[in-house]
């Protein structure tokens, strides 16, 4: 192994590594504020991925249909709150926009072909698509259920993705995709030269990372949120209320996961199934995190990227093994450290 | 007796089988203070809950007009009851400052002009966080988190608040303080609802009393003709009240 190959290597895991920790960050974002573990995370990812590739490609894009018929659930859902709670259906003004806003982003992603509308659009297009996509699947399938064990919750988080990648294999068939780089070309450090996408990865990351930590820490809606992850009881008695701060993470993770789809479906070939293995080393991040630490998640995250990437040269058949199996003295370590629960307050 | 701000008619709180509240009614008028005192267990907590909605309930509770039954505590909040839980709620890992600007998060349209406006007032009445303004809640003492939640909830601009125990576990003089801090803020106009083991100070700050044993009310009366009652006296008021009185003052 020469100085070539290293530097290589680390450009390789640095990639990975922050799309990882961009995964980890936003599986620690819904799992302090909500107490899921958002499993279906990896499907934002493919389905981004795939969106992306089924418009530069020509092909169809079936992605509004499923938005559509979970708005059109949501709605179903509030009349039916309503009518429990004050003993007469009403109607949302919210869920109508919903469903309208889903059917003319249906239209507009039948319609138009938006194959030559260059990257920035399609991305664009993709995130309208996705971003609503998590508030959907908030509202349908975990709002009834926010009170619910962790245990609940990570069962219905299972399923929900089981039936997502079943749905996914449905829109986009069973082949893989990969879409047009961002620019050509790359960027020469010395003797190191560095591609394109790698800056495009990381700069973005960079970016959205600096966002959400501005968001976290400077907008009263972003301290609500955090509030809400600190002291549920607290956040509700000042008046946030859960069901927004639930929403509003998966958003965020909504949002996240597909950024991360876009930026990766250049470098990798993804399948309708490849979100779960993609999200999952970022969870390996966010476990390392404890669940607790953003920084440290991102942290690990990126270790993973640079641990796939050397062992994908080393061992490659091993590669996932090798990968998944860092989580094991990263939980004896934890569980050695653990001080019991910590007090209320 | 003022025009109620509060009534709350036959609630009842079970959990599972075991009846934690029966049939409880109590009133609170505007600008009072009223206090319901009794021995631990006695579903004083539960009492709280039911009405700001944390627990749910059977019976009625009626809030500046709107009745309501097993209320959200969104809609509780948004109408301008406040409630200082007994393990005060905080948010641990971050600021003094950023807990009390979350605690006006009802007025979250307000500009920031009129929200650190509203925050120096506080501060006027709680110049030991100003003080502390940029340390986490977490690092404050006992009492310091005790003021921290009062003003968490008084930022809520509340009508109505609830304090759950708001001397319990604090030295002496800082229990002297919280009281303080209650009949101040009686002045200003804010209605209180108070629950405190501590019944010989609850009973000199309000102007009404609740006895709440094994989950009804057993007594009520102006609390200065209940603080002077044989019953309440030997129970409530008898020689361990009096040797905590005498170590508060």
């Amino acid at each position: 192994m020469n100085f070539q190959i290293v530097m290589l290597l680390g450009q390789d895991g640095i990639t990975n590594g922050a799309i990882y920790a961009l995964l980890a960050l936003s599986i620690l974002l819904v799992f302090t504020v909500t107490r899921i573990l958002l499993i279906p995370q990896g499907e934002f990812v493919a389905f981004a991925a795939l969106t992306m590739a089924a418009m530069q490609g020509g092909t169809p894009v079936r992605l509004g249909w499923l938005l559509l018929a979970l708005s059109a659930a949501a709605m179903v859902m509030d009349i039916h709150a309503a009518w429990r709670r004050d003993g007469r259906p009403a109607v949302r003004r919210g869920s109508v926009l919903g469903v309208g806003y889903a059917a003319a982003l249906t239209a507009l992603t039948t319609l138009v072909p938006l194959g030559d509308a260059g990257v920035a659009v399609q991305a664009l297009v993709t995130m309208a698509l996705i971003v609503p996509l998590g508030l959907a699947l908030y509202r349908v399938f975990y709002q009834p259920i926010a009170a619910a064990h962790p245990l609940v919750l990570l069962i219905v988080s299972i399923a929900v993705h089981v039936v997502l990648v079943g749905i996914g294999l449905l829109m986009f068939g069973p082949e893989g995709a990969r879409t047009e780089p961002f620019s050509d070309g790359g960027l020469r450090l010395g003797m190191v030269m560095l591609n394109s996408q790698t800056i495009w990865v990381v700069a973005v990351s960079l970016g959205l990372i600096l966002g959400l930590y501005l968001f976290f820490e400077r907008s009263l809606y972003g301290k609500a949120l955090r509030a809400a992850a600190v002291n549920r009881l607290g956040a509700e008695l000042v008046g946030i209320s859960p069901e927004l701060a639930g929403k509003a993470s998966f958003a965020l993770a909504a949002l996240i996961g597909s950024l991360s789809g876009i930026l990766i479906a250049p470098i990798t070939t993804i399948y309708y199934d490849s979100g779960f293995i993609i999200s999952l080393k970022g969870f390996v991040g966010a476990i390392i995190g404890g669940l607790a630490s953003y920084p440290v998640a991102a942290l690990g995250a990126l270790l993973i990227g640079q641990a796939e990437s050397f062992s994908t040269f080393w061992a490659s058949s091993y590669k996932e093994v090798i990968v998944f199996t860092l989580i094991l003295p990263v939980l004896v370590w934890r569980s050695l450290s653990h001080h019991g629960a910590e007090d209320e307050e | 007796m003022s025009a109620p701000l509060l009534e709350v008619s036959d609630l009842c709180v079970s959990y599972g089988k075991i009846e934690a509240l029966s049939n409880a009614s109590l009133r609170v008028g505007e600008g009072q203070i009223v206090t319901v005192i009794g021995p631990n267990g006695a579903g004083k907590t539960t009492l709280l809950s039911a009405i700001m909605g944390v627990l749910p309930s059977r019976g009625h509770i009626r809030f500046l007009g709107h009745v309501g039954q097993s209320p959200a505590i969104q809609d509780m909040v948004a109408r301008g009851m406040s409630l200082v839980p007994e393990k005060r709620a905080l948010f641990a890992t971050m600021s003094v400052e950023d807990n009390l600007r979350l605690g006006g998060f009802r007025f979250h349209s307000r500009s920031k002009r009129e929200q650190d406006a509203a925050m120096e007032e506080l501060y006027a009445l709680f110049p030991r966080l100003k003080e502390r303004r940029g340390q986490m809640a977490a690092t404050l003492s006992g009492g310091e988190r005790q003021m921290l939640a009062l003003a968490r909830a008084l930022m809520g601009g509340p009508k109505l608040l609830m304090l759950d125990e708001p001397s319990l576990g604090l030295a002496p003089l800082i229990v002297r303080e919280v009281f303080r801090i209650i009949s101040e803020l009686r002045r200003k106009g804010v209605s209180i609802l108070l629950i405190e083991q501590n019944a010989r100070a609850a009973l000199r700050v309000a102007d009404y009393a609740y006895v709440l044993e094994l989950g009804r009310i057993a007594m009520e009366g102006p609390a200065s003709e209940l603080a002077h009652d044989p019953r309440v006296v030997a129970a409530y008021l008898g020689m361990a009240g009096k040797h905590q009185e005498m170590l508060a003052s």
